[in-house]
C-alpha cells in the first residue's frame, strides 16, 4: 500500500509542475507589442519599456519560465502590472480570506452532505430520499450567481437579516467575520451539498446492494448493525473520495461567488486582473488555485487508498 | 411422501414444515411471474433434502423463503412456512431475525462476494454469536476454531484473524460453513456451494459438508442443478421444474427408477457419459491444423502456453480440458491469431499461419471460425440474425442480396430455427436459440475447422445436450472438424475421439480418448477424472478412500 | 449462472408516453417540454419579442419594475428585459451548442480512435486528458483567455473580423478544446467496454477493417452513453459561458448573451429589484430541464445495458 501512495505523490508532483508549465506557457499566446497594445493610449516609451521589463519579454521562454518557477515556490511573483507593487503582498490578505470562506463552507456542507446522502440512501424511495434528490437536482443545476442573487434578495435587500455587501477587511474581528461572509457561505455550501449528498448516497447504495450485506441480513442482524458495523466501514473509501473532489470544485465555484457578494477574495483578484490583462497577476494567482485543486484531488487518491481494506491488509 | 419406519429412527423430529408455498413477483407494472408455485416438504432433524432443478426453478427462492426472506422484487404470497411449530410468515420481525442464523443459518453460492472485506473472518463468523448473547468473545472463538479443525482448515488457530481476501475460494466456502454452524442451527441452507470451485477443490469442500452435517445432526437443504454433487449428500431429493414440484422422494429411487419424464431426462444426461456420439471419419492421415512447440505469453514475462503440440485432422473433434488458468482458452486465442505466438508453429493445411491476426489474409481466415461461451455478449443485440448470419456470406463471397437472403435461409433450417426468425434480434431469442445462431454464423464462412469455446459451459444442462447433438450432426454432414475446449469431462467423453490435458499451460496428455481416460493416467488426468462426481450415492466415499491411502 | 430455454414471452407494454421503446417518466417529460420550449422561443425570437433587439424605447424607463408594458421590467438603459431575454436566447444556447458539437466531435473522434488502435496511442492521448482533466477548467479557461485576448487587436486589424465575431471563436475554441477531453475519456472508455465484448471480437476475427466495426459494432452501442453525455456537456458548457460573461470575460456589450445580463443588472439586487434573477433563472430552467432528460437517459441505459450483458 505505501508503494502505492508513493505512486500517487509522484504522480501528483508531476501533475503539479505540468500544470505549473501549462499556466506559464499561455504567456507564449502574449503578441510581442503586449505591453504598448495594454497601455493603448497612455502608452509611452518609458512606462511600456518599464512593461517589458517586468514581464521581461526580452528572454527566451524558457528562462522566463525557470525564473518565475523558481521564484514561485519562494512566495514571489513578481510586480503587479497595476498598482507595480510586489503581487504577493496584495495577494496575502485576499488568500487568507479565500480560505477562510471555503473552510467555512467546507465546516458546515461535509457533515451535511454526508448526513443528507447516508439518511437518503437507508431510506431508498422514501418521500424523503425523493424529496433530498430533487432538491439536489435542482441545485446543482442552477449557476450560483441565481442562487446568490436570490439569497441576496431575499435575505439582505428585502429582510435585512445580512449585509448585502461583504465587506471585510484585515481588521475585521472573527464573529463579524462569520456574519458578513455568511451569505456567500451559504451559497458555496447549496451547490456542493448537491453533488456531495448526490455522490454519498450513489455509494452507499452501491455497497448496500453488495451481497455480504444481504448475507448480514440473512444471518438475523438489525438493520442498524448492518449499516453501521459493515456497510459503512466499506462506504467509506468513496465518501472520503468524494469529499475531497468537490472541495476542490469549492476553489473553483469561489470566483463566482465572490463576484456576487464583492467579497475581497482572491476569485475577485483573478477576475480583475484578466479584464486588465495582469499578467503576473493571472498567473500568479492561476497557480495558486491549481495547486490547491490539485493538492486536494491528490488527497483525496492517498485517502481513498488508505481506507480500501483490501489494500490495507494485502496478501 | 411418508417417511419408512428406518428413516423415522434415523431423523429426528420435524423441523420444517412447508405448505403449498408461493412465491411472485410484483412490479410498479403489476404482478409479474410466479417464482414458486404449490411447493410442499418437510424436513427432519438429520435430514438432507436435495433441492434440484435447471436456472430459474425456484430453488434458491424457496431455500432463501425458509428464513423469511425474499429478494426485492419478490413476495410470499401463500402457503405456511413452520419452523418447530411456529409459522415464519406470522412472525413479527424480531422473531425472524432471531430465526435466521440461529435457527436456519444460509450458506451462499459466492463465498468470496458473501464476505465483508472490511473486517476479519473472526468478526464476522462470531458476530453472530456474540450479539445474541449465547456466547462470550473467548467462547465463539474457541467454538469457531473448533469448527475450523473440523472443515480441515490449515492453520486453524490464525485462520480466523486473516481478511476475506487473504484466503483462497475453496477454504472461504468452508469458512461460510463455519459461520454458518457457529450458533447451532437446526437447519443449514446451503445454496449451490460448490457450483464456483474447480472440480478437484470441490471434492474437498463436499466431504468437509457432508462431515460437518452428520456430526451434528444438522438438517439441512442442498440446492444444486448437479445431480451427481447432490447423489453424494442428499438422502431424499426434489425436483424443481418453473418453480413447480415435478418429483420428491428418496435419493436413491430418484437416481435409480425415477418415475417423472423430466426426471428421467435429467437423470439420462448424466449417465450416459460413456457413449461417445463421434462418428470416426475414416480418413486420410492429412492434418488439417498442427500445433507444434507453440509458446506464447501475455505481457508479462509468465508463459501462458508453455511447448504445446497437437494436431487436428479431418473430421475430428479434438477436445482441450483443464481447469481455470491451465490455457486452453489462451490456446484458441494464439490458434486464431490474437494472441500472437512467441515460438513455435501453428500449420493450416500445410501453410504456416502467420502470428498475428492482421497479417492473415481473408481466406484463411476464412476456414477456421469460433464459437464462444456466452451468447448474450457473442451477439450484436442492435443487429438482426438475418444481419448477424448474412455478414460472413456477404463478406467472404460476395453474394448478391438475394443469394445472401436464401443462405440466411438455408442455415437457419440447418440450425433447426424457422426462417421467420431472420428478423428477429437477439434479444428476442433464448439461450440455446442465441447459441445455435452463433453457429450458424460460423457455418455461414463455410469453415473447414470450428473451435467452440467452452460453448455448453453457460448452458443449462438439458440445452446444453442439444447443442451437442446439433454439432455432432453438422459434423457428419459438413465433415467440419472441431477444437473444443472445455472443462467438462462429461462433454468429452460423449463427443471426442482425441483429447489434449492441458496444466498450468503445459500438455500433460494426449492422444485418443479411450486410451487417455483408461488406466494408465497422468496423475493430473486422474485427479481430475476422479474429481467429476458419478452418479453413485457411494462414490464420495470412495474417492475419500483413494486419496487418504494415497497421502498415508 | 446457466441459461434457461424456455420461450421467451412476449412483454407486455404498459400504458404512457414512449420514446425508442423506453417509458418516459414525468419528470423526464418536464425537460423535454422545457427544452422544446426554449428551442422555440430561440428560433422565433424575433416575432415574439415586443420590443426589437437592442432598442430603447420611446418611453425611456430606467429599471422600471414588471408592468404590463414590459413584462419583466427595464434594464439600466431603458431596454425591455423580456425582449433582451429572447434574443440573447439565441447567443447563449447558440454558442453553447456550438461548442458542445466541436467537444464532441473532437472527443469522440480521438476517443474511439484510443480504444481501437491500441497501445501508444492510447496511453499519450490517455496520459495527456488526465494532465487537463486534473486543472480546474475555470481557471485553466481565464488563464487562456488573458494571453489569447491580448491578440485580439492585432487580429482584428489583420482580419478585418469584427471584435464580436473574434471574442466568440476564443470561447467557442477554448471550452470545446476543454470539454474534448472529458468527452474522450467517456467515449474511450464506452468503445472500450464493447470493444472487449465477444461480437466485437468475432468481427475482427472475420477480417473486418477498422472502419467498419466502428461503424456497425461499437457506434450503434455507443449512442445511448453519448447522447446523455451530450445532454451534460450541453450543461457544463451553458454554465461556463454564462459564468465567463457573468465575470465580464464572455461576451462583451453590446452583445448580450444571459451571462452578461445578469452581470449588467447585478446592481440593482442591492435595492431589492429583481432584474438579474430573470436571465439567471432563464439560465436555471434549461439546466433543470436538460438535466431531467440526461437522468433519464442515463438509467435507461443501465438498465438497458444490464439485460443484455
Amino acid at each position: 500500500m505505501l508503494k502505492l501512495i508513493a505512486q500517487r505523490l509522484a504522480l501528483g508532483l508531476i501533475t503539479l509542475w505540468a500544470a505549473s508549465v501549462l499556466i506559464f506557457f499561455t504567456t507564449a499566446l502574449l503578441p510581442g507589442d503586449f505591453a504598448s497594445a495594454m497601455l493603448g493610449q497612455q502608452a509611452t516609451a518609458e512606462n511600456t519599456a518599464a512593461i517589458r521589463a517586468e514581464l521581461n519579454l526580452d528572454r527566451p521562454l524558457v528562462l522566463r519560465y525557470t525564473d518565475w518557477l523558481s521564484g514561485a515556490v519562494r512566495g514571489e511573483f513578481g510586480n503587479s502590472l497595476a498598482s507595480h507593487r510586489p503581487v504577493s503582498d496584495e495577494i496575502k490578505p485576499r488568500l487568507f480570506n479565500t480560505f477562510f470562506l471555503a473552510i467555512y463552507a467546507a465546516l458546515v456542507a461535509v457533515p451535511l452532505a454526508v448526513f443528507l446522502g447516508v439518511m437518503a440512501a437507508i431510506r431508498q424511495g422514501s418521500t424523503f430520499d425523493r424529496g433530498v434528490n430533487v432538491g439536489a437536482l435542482l441545485t446543482i443545476s442552477v449557476p450560483e450567481f441565481f442562487l446568490g442573487y436570490l439569497l441576496m434578495m431575499f435575505l439582505a435587500a428585502h429582510f435585512r437579516i445580512f449585509p448585502v455587501l461583504s465587506a471585510v477587511n484585515a481588521s475585521t474581528p472573527f464573529f463579524s467575520r462569520l456574519y458578513f461572509a455568511f451569505l456567500p457561505m451559504i451559497t458555496l455550501v447549496l451547490v456542493i451539498v448537491a453533488h456531495m449528498m448526490r455522490m454519498t448516497r450513489a455509494s452507499v447504495l452501491q455497497v448496500m446492494a453488495s451481497p455480504y450485506i444481504e448475507m448480514a441480513y440473512l444471518k438475523g442482524l438489525p438493520k442498524w448493525r448492518v449499516v453501521v458495523q459493515h456497510a459503512l466501514p466499506n462506504a467509506l473509501a468513496p465518501i472520503v473520495n468524494v469529499i475531497a473532489l468537490n472541495l476542490a470544485y469549492l476553489v473553483v465555484g469561489v470566483v463566482v461567488v465572490e463576484r456576487v457578494f464583492v467579497y475581497p477574495g482572491m476569485g475577485q483578484m483573478l477576475v480583475d486582473a484578466v479584464s486588465k490583462r495582469n499578467v503576473p497577476v493571472v498567473l500568479a494567482c492561476g497557480l495558486i488555485f491549481a495547486v490547491v485543486f490539485i493538492g486536494l484531488n491528490i488527497l483525496a487518491d492517498v485517502l481513498s487508498i488508505m481506507s480500501n481494506p483490501r489494500l490495507r491488509h494485502p496478501r | 411422501m411418508s417417511q419408512t419406519a428406518s428413516a423415522q429412527q434415523r431423523f429426528g423430529e420435524q423441523v420444517l414444515d412447508v405448505e403449498a408455498l408461493r412465491i411472485e413477483v410484483r412490479t410498479d407494472a403489476g404482478p409479474g411471474p410466479v417464482l414458486v408455485d404449490d411447493v410442499s416438504l418437510q424436513l427432519r432433524q438429520g435430514e438432507v433434502l436435495g433441492l434440484i432443478g435447471e436456472s430459474g426453478a425456484g430453488k434458491s427462492t424457496i431455500g432463501l423463503a425458509t428464513m423469511g426472506y425474499s429478494r426485492s422484487g419478490c413476495f410470499i404470497t401463500g402457503g405456511k412456512i413452520v419452523f418447530r411449530g411456529k409459522d415464519v410468515r406470522e412472525m413479527t420481525r424480531d422473531e425472524r431475525q432471531d430465526l435466521r442464523g440461529h435457527g436456519v443459518a444460509y450458506i451462499a453460492q459466492s463465498a468470496a462476494a458473501s464476505f465483508n472485506p472490511a473486517l476479519t473472518l473472526y468478526e464476522q463468523i462470531c458476530e453472530i454469536a456474540l450479539r445474541r448473547g449465547l456466547m462470550k468473545e473467548e467462547e465463539a472463538k474457541a467454538e469457531a476454531i473448533r469448527l475450523f479443525k473440523e472443515l480441515e482448515l490449515p492453520n486453524p488457530e490464525k485462520f480466523g484473524e486473516r481478511y476475506p481476501h487473504q484466503v483462497s475460494g475453496g477454504q472461504l466456502q468452508r469458512a461460510m460453513a463455519a459461520m454458518a454452524m457457529i450458533t447451532k442451527p437446526s437447519i443449514l441452507v446451503f445454496d449451490e456451494p460448490t457450483t464456483a470451485l474447480d472440480v478437484t477443490t470441490q471434492v474437498e469442500v463436499l466431504a468437509s459438508f457432508r462431515k460437518l452435517i452428520r456430526e451434528h445432526r444438522t438438517a439441512a437443504l442442498y440446492i444444486t442443478h448437479d445431480l451427481a454433487v447432490v447423489a453424494q449428500i442428499a438422502d431424499r431429493i426434489m425436483v424443481l421444474r418453473h418453480g413447480k414440484m415435478i418429483e420428491v422422494g428418496d435419493a436413491t429411487q430418484i437416481l435409480q427408477a425415477p418415475r417423472e419424464e423430466y426426471t428421467r431426462r435429467l437423470v439420462a444426461e448424466r449417465t450416459v457419459a460413456n457413449q461417445n456420439l463421434h462418428q470416426a471419419q475414416s480418413e486420410t492421415a492429412k492434418p488439417l491444423l498442427e500445433i507444434t512447440n507453440v509458446v506464447a505469453s501475455y505481457r508479462s514475462l509468465t508463459r501462458v502456453i508453455n511447448d504445446v503440440t497437437l494436431s487436428v485432422e479431418r473430421g475430428d473433434t479434438v477436445a482441450v480440458v483443464g481447469e481455470s488458468g491451465s490455457g486452453k482458452s489462451t490456446l484458441a486465442r494464439v490458434v486464431v491469431g490474437l494472441l500472437p505466438r512467441s515460438s513455435g508453429d501453428v500449420r493450416f493445411q500445410g501453410e504456416s499461419l502467420p502470428a498475428r491476426l492482421q497479417d492473415r489474409p481473408r481466406d484463411q481466415l476464412r476456414r477456421i471460425q469460433m464459437i464462444y461461451q456466452m451468447p448474450d455478449v457473442a451477439l450484436n443485440p442492435r443487429q438482426t440474425l438475418a444481419e448477424i448470419i448474412g455478414r460472413p456470406v456477404e463478406f467472404y463471397f460476395g453474394r448478391s442480396k438475394d443469394q445472401v437472403r436464401e443462405r440466411v435461409g438455408e442455415l437457419l433450417r440447418h440450425i433447426d430455427l424457422p426462417e421467420s426468425f431472420a428478423s428477429r434480434r437477439p434479444g428476442e431469442l433464448s439461450g440455446g436459440q442465441k447459441q445455435r445462431v452463433c453457429i450458424a454464423r460460423a457455418l455461414a464462412a463455410e469453415p473447414e475447422l470450428i473451435i467452440c469455446d467452452e460453448v455448453t459451459s453457460a448452458l443449462d444442462q438439458l440445452v446444453g445436450e442439444e447443442i451437442l447433438r446439433l454439432l455432432n450432426r453438422l459434423q457428419e454432414e459438413l465433415g467440419v472438424a472441431y477444437m473444443f475446449i472445455t472443462h467438462d469431462l462429461g462433454t468429452v467423453k460423449r463427443i471426442a475421439n482425441k483429447v489434449a490435458v492441458m496444466l498450468k499451460g503445459q500438455l500433460v496428455a494426449y492422444g485418443e480418448t479411450d486410451k487417455i481416460f483408461s488406466p494408465p493416467f497422468h496423475p493430473y488426468t486422474e485427479l481430475l477424472l476422479s474429481s467429476v462426481p458419478e452418479m453413485r450415492a457411494d462414490w464420495l466415499d470412495e474417492v475419500l478412500a483413494k486419496r487418504t491411502r494415497k497421502n498415508a | 449462472m446457466a441459461v434457461t430455454d424456455a420461450k421467451v414471452p412476449a412483454k407486455k407494454k404498459a400504458p404512457g408516453i414512449r420514446l425508442f421503446g423506453h417509458k418516459v417518466p414525468f419528470s423526464a417529460q418536464i425537460g423535454f417540454l422545457i427544452i422544446a420550449f426554449n428551442l422555440f422561443l430561440m428560433i422565433f425570437a424575433p416575432f415574439l419579442a415586443p420590443y426589437g433587439e437592442g432598442i430603447v424605447p420611446a418611453d425611456l424607463q430606467k429599471w422600471a419594475n414588471p408592468s404590463a408594458e414590459h413584462w419583466f421590467g427595464t434594464d439600466a438603459i431603458g431596454r425591455d428585459i423580456l425582449s433582451q431575454l429572447l434574443y440573447g436566447a439565441r447567443l447563449s444556447i447558440g454558442l453553447s451548442l456550438i461548442t458542445t458539437c466541436i467537444a464532441f466531435v473532437v472527443g469522440i473522434i480521438t476517443g474511439f480512435s484510443a480504444a481501437i488502435l491500441g497501445r501508444w496511442a492510447d496511453v499519450a492521448l490517455s496520459r495527456f486528458a488526465d494532465l487537463i482533466l486534473s486543472m480546474p477548467t475555470l481557471i485553466f479557461c481565464l488563464v487562456i483567455i488573458t494571453a489569447v485576448m491580448a491578440n485580439e487587436s492585432a487580429f482584428v486589424a489583420a482580419t478585418g473580423i469584427s471584435n464580436a465575431f473574434f471574442e466568440g471563436m476564443v470561447i467557442v475554441g477554448v471550452i470545446g478544446f476543454l470539454y474534448a477531453v472529458p468527452v474522450f475519456r467517456l467515449s474511450r472508455a464506452v468503445a472500450m467496454n464493447i470493444v472487449a465484448l465477444e461480437y466485437v471480437e468475432a468481427a475482427r476475427l472475420r477480417g473486418e477493417n477498422i472502419w467498419w466495426v466502428i461503424r456497425k459494432e461499437v457506434l450503434p452501442n455507443a449512442i445511448p452513453p453519448l447522447v446523455a453525455e451530450f445532454g451534460l456537456r450541453f450543461c457544463f458548457t451553458f454554465l461556463l459561458i454564462a459564468s465567463l460573461s457573468f465575470l465580464g470575460l464572455g461576451i462583451q456589450p453590446p452583445y448580450q448573451d444571459w451571462g452578461s445580463m445578469v452581470n449588467q443588472n447585478a446592481q440593482v439586487i442591492f435595492l431589492g429589484k429583481p432584474m438579474p434573477l430573470f436571465p439567471a433563472g432563464a439560465i436555471a430552467l434549461l439546466t433543470i430541464g436538460v438535466n431531467l432528460v440526461v437522468d433519464w437517459l442515463l438509467s435507461v441505459y443501465s438498465r438497458a445495458h444490464g439485460e443484455n450483458a
